[in-house]
């Protein structure tokens, strides 16, 4: 066996090995690049670039061509000498600190990061070996859908989340006939408060798809070919169909280091350094997950902006000082079919004391604002904006400053992200936040970008004030 | 609903579609049979040319995205020939060039007489024999055909975004100004026996406003060409800098602007079709400086002749370099390509790589501007809409997805990037605070979070 040989160029010049070139993994060689000077390389199987996963769907809906949903120019990697391998990772010698790669190719390493992220969740099923059934994940997926993509005659979607949705969305393009099997009793149930989960049921339902509530898959049935013709739901209905797409969520994809002493749950445990048990052994993104996750925020939290933030994180950890990975504030945004979706915080399906919120949906259906605070002290923990779209540094700043909702909503306007002209909701939220609480405040401001600025200068000036007090 | 017609079937929309598109060629086909002087009574054949292709046209829009949930509509748009730089497109560039050359060049080929016009121009003798008791010129002809290019397409442009306002609001804007300030204004003018005059053109994009013959126009004739000299020359030393500084040069690019308003218009089709290299990038930047360079030594020249009477400057007839920056620039430039490769290189080339007046604001926009476009926290996904569809090849994803403000000299405003974001990360917006730290925001510098 031969080992590609570690360059001593420069007096401890480390060989960095990045599992996964998805944003993780890329994020952190980006910035371990701009901090340090070691020998990085990154390997993926999937695809030669990086990728904007979350932007397959418009490559299959042609708003995209393939080379737009690479974040980088591809001689980006060249320019700030990171080494990309297009194969496969066999094994991992975590003992010798060797990557084996395709055809036995060894690569050492002085320090592994794995970035490998989920995979499809899959279950077992009647017929579920047939031709015709396949999630939608990785770059192949895309591939495969757009070559059967014209013999497509309807489509039966499992699963009620936003890969789900994501799905519909590609098959209405190009007008294939859509159902969508969904466990719960609205779109996405377990995520969006009622309001807002049936608000998005009904938007699906005007884009002419088939939406089945509190529907599970029963079997898949095939024809002489081996192909799906029909499927079988648990209400016993048959729907025919020549494909099967299955969206019911994601793993972490840990294949390649199952059975080793790399310690894993559901994910690779990881302390808040990103640290696995192993030394110099890291894991970040999707198939991390935290030993010691925050209260009420999950070990594993599959976003691209999770992603993102362990990546930075874990570069200023390698090449600076120890630096810790914080679940600072969460907030996600998606688009669902046409309704944006944006979440500040704490915003949970169910709304429970001492959580409270103050809600308002537009007479159009299709743009909502909802505000969680606590039921005592009134104090602001979170946005949930469907249709509309919010400023998400104010957001933050009103909840870590824990600003009271009535202050909150006489300044709603310094939130507002929408192009110009938009109309706003300001007037009929105050007045509902007056009629709920017995109160008579008014509007504070027409929430120019100035007065924004002028709301962080203010903020900042509190803060150091404060500071100086302490 | 479906019917079967000879075994492909066609649903309902697709059927009215295609008898819309039906009456759209109706009305072509007049019009090309007016242009033969095949059939008689012309006024009435005007009419009913324009009334069948535009009826046709709108219906066939409307039935297209009638019953669809508002929203961005770009599906298959790299699917379909004649936005992908597939045959269509090229055979559109084919068309529109030499109809641009003929025109410039050729319009006797157009059937344009001084002495009596025939063939396609005297098709519209009746119709400037009504607004201005004159016969049709070619330039008549180009600005009918501009004008219901612009309300026909500003028409569907709004059907497609009527989810924006600001969309609805420039669109209608820029139809405005080009319908009242570039074509009934300048033919009432002249149905006045007064000056060709469209005051929303301003120089530089007008190189001519300077040049002898136009100022001794407008300084014959009386007031009201006192007022359009004095207009023209306010508007280029205080309203613009103005309206730039508190807007950006979007006021003029995306709102006012006849060429902006056609790129917004009919070229909405191919605004994905810009090139988003730093190469484009950096050449974009040596011809537009260039020609703004070449404009502004021009102008000094013709006005050096008129002032003193002498016709070379430093050995160089002024004349000469006045007519060929008409031929290169003012004619090849900004209407055979600006226009004529819309189908194969987008629709802002002339904007991006060639308008002075573009240059001027841009430079403007960049160093002294309340104008920029703000990135919303951390949100950006890096899936490349914004960039894709932004017409002036601006990578607006890579200021996006590092948390960056975008302050370019290029970017005309026109909003589409905030508009196709699926994660609501972009806004334009104006702010006098921070004027000379518009790319790093303030409030960004020491955000409440790492993600970004």
């Amino acid at each position: 066996m031969e080992l590609t040989q570690r360059k001593i160029g420069k007096k401890g010049m480390e060989q960095i090995v990045i599992v996964g070139n998805g944003v993780a993994g890329i994020t952190a060689a980006r910035w371990l690049r701009k901090l340090g000077d070691a020998k990085i390389y990154v390997i993926s199987s999937e695809s030669a670039y990086f990728f904007s996963r979350t932007a397959l769907m418009y490559v299959y809906m042609g708003h995209m061509l393939w080379k737009d949903i690479e974040p980088y120019p591809r001689d980006f990697y060249s320019k700030n000498r990171i080494d990309l391998l297009h194969t496969k990772v066999q094994s991992i010698d975590f003992q010798s600190k060797i990557v084996l790669t395709e055809g036995n190719k060894p690569l050492a390493y002085d320090r592994l990061i794995l970035a490998t992220g989920s995979k499809s969740k899959s279950f077992d099923f009647p017929g579920n070996h047939l031709k015709g059934i396949s999630s939608f994940y990785y770059k192949q997926d895309l591939e495969h859908l757009n070559q059967i993509s014209d013999s497509i005659k309807h489509a039966v979607i499992v699963g009620g989340g936003l890969i789900g949705i994501e799905l519909a969305e590609m098959f209405c393009s190009r007008n294939i006939p859509v159902t969508m099997l969904v466990r719960e009793t609205d779109y996405w149930a377990h995520v969006l408060p009622e309001d807002e989960a049936r608000m998005i049921s009904r938007h699906i339902q005007d884009h002419k798809i088939d939406l089945q509530l509190e529907t599970r898959l029963q079997a898949v049935m095939g024809d002489e070919t081996g192909r799906v013709n029909k499927i079988i739901t648990d209400k016993g209905a048959e729907i025919n169909c020549n494909f099967v797409a299955l969206a019911i969520g994601v793993v972490p994809n840990i294949d390649i280091v199952q059975n080793t002493h790399l310690e894993c749950d559901h994910g690779i445990l990881v302390n808040e350094y990103l640290e696995t048990n192993i030394e110099h052994v890291y894991a970040i993104g999707d198939c991390a997950q935290l030993r010691d996750p925050i209260l009420g925020r999950k070990a594993t939290e599959t976003a691209w902006y999770i992603a993102k933030a362990m990546g930075k994180t874990l570069a200023h950890h390698i090449c600076q000082q120890p630096t810790a990975y914080q679940q600072v504030l969460w907030y996600n945004s998606a688009k669902l079919l046409d309704i944006e979706y944006q979440v500040y915080g704490q915003v949970p399906a169910q709304i429970k004391y001492p959580l409270n919120s103050l809600h308002l949906e537009l007479p159009n259906g299709r743009q909502s604002i909802r505000i969680t605070y606590d039921h005592d002290t009134k104090v602001v923990k979170g946005f949930l904006l469907m249709g509309f779209r919010f400023r998400q540094d104010v957001c933050e700043r009103w909840i870590l400053n824990k600003t009271v909702l009535e202050n909150v909503v006489s300044y709603i306007r310094l939130a507002f992200f929408e192009p110009e002209f938009y109309k706003g909701f300001a007037r009929r939220y105050m007045k509902k936040f007056n009629i709920e609480f017995g109160k008579s405040a008014y509007l504070k401001t027409r929430g120019s970008f100035d007065s924004v600025l002028k709301f962080f200068k203010r903020s900042k000036k509190k803060e150091s004030d404060e500071s100086e007090h302490n | 609903m479906n019917l079967s017609i000879i075994k492909i079937t066609f649903t309902f929309r697709e059927l009215i579609q295609i008898a819309a598109s039906g009456v759209m060629i109706f009305g072509i086909g007049l019009m090309i049979l007016g242009g033969f002087q095949i059939l008689e009574n012309k006024l009435l054949l005007i009419q009913n040319a324009f009334a069948y292709s535009s009826v046709g046209f709108i219906i066939y829009w409307l039935s297209s995205y009638w019953g669809k949930p508002a929203g961005i509509k770009n599906d298959g748009v790299w699917f379909k020939a004649v936005s992908s730089r597939k045959w269509i497109a090229w055979l559109l560039a084919i068309v529109l060039t030499s109809f641009y050359c003929i025109l410039y060049w050729f319009p006797e080929y157009l059937g344009y007489n001084e002495k009596g016009n025939t063939g396609f121009v005297a098709f519209f003798d009746p119709l400037s024999y009504y607004l201005k008791n004159k016969a049709a010129s070619q330039w008549f002809v180009y600005g009918v055909l501009y004008t219901w290019a612009i309300l026909l397409f500003g028409i569907k442009f709004i059907i497609k975004y009527r989810h924006s306002r600001y969309q609805i609001l420039r669109t209608l804007s820029v139809m405005f100004f080009q319908t009242a300030f570039a074509f009934i204004i300048p033919e009432f003018l002249q149905r006045m026996n007064l000056p060709y005059h469209d005051y929303k053109n301003i120089w530089p994009l007008n190189y001519y406003f300077f040049d002898g013959w136009h100022l001794d126009e407008m300084l014959m004739n009386g007031k009201i060409g006192y007022w359009m000299l004095m207009s023209g020359i306010l508007m280029i030393l205080i309203g613009s800098p103005i309206l730039t500084f508190l807007f950006g040069k979007r006021w003029y690019c995306s709102w006012i602007c006849g060429c902006g308003g056609l790129a917004e218009t009919a070229g909405d089709a191919f605004r994905q079709l810009s090139d988003k290299s730093v190469k484009a990038w950096k050449l974009e930047r040596i011809i537009i400086y260039s020609i703004l360079l070449f404009v502004i030594a021009m102008t000094g020249g013709v006005i050096y002749t008129y002032i003193t009477g002498e016709l070379y400057l430093l050995g160089i007839s002024t004349d000469k370099i006045r007519s060929i920056y008409g031929f290169a620039i003012g004619a090849t430039f900004s209407g055979v390509i600006g226009v004529g490769f819309y189908p194969l290189l987008g629709s802002r080339v002339w904007c991006r790589f060639g308008c002075p007046m573009a240059a001027i604001l841009g430079i403007q926009q960049r160093f002294f501007s309340r104008f920029r476009i703000t990135t919303n926290g951390g949100q950006c996904i890096s899936c490349g809409n914004c960039s894709s569809y932004c017409e002036m090849g601006i990578d607006v994803r890579s200021y996006a997805q590092n948390g960056k403000n975008i302050v370019r000299a290029s970017c005309v405003g026109c909003g589409i990037c905030a508009a196709v974001c699926p994660r609501g990360v972009l806004k334009l917006e104006n702010g006098t605070i921070d004027l000379f730290n518009r790319v790093e925001n303030p409030y960004l510098k020491n955000p409440p979070t790492t993600n970004s």
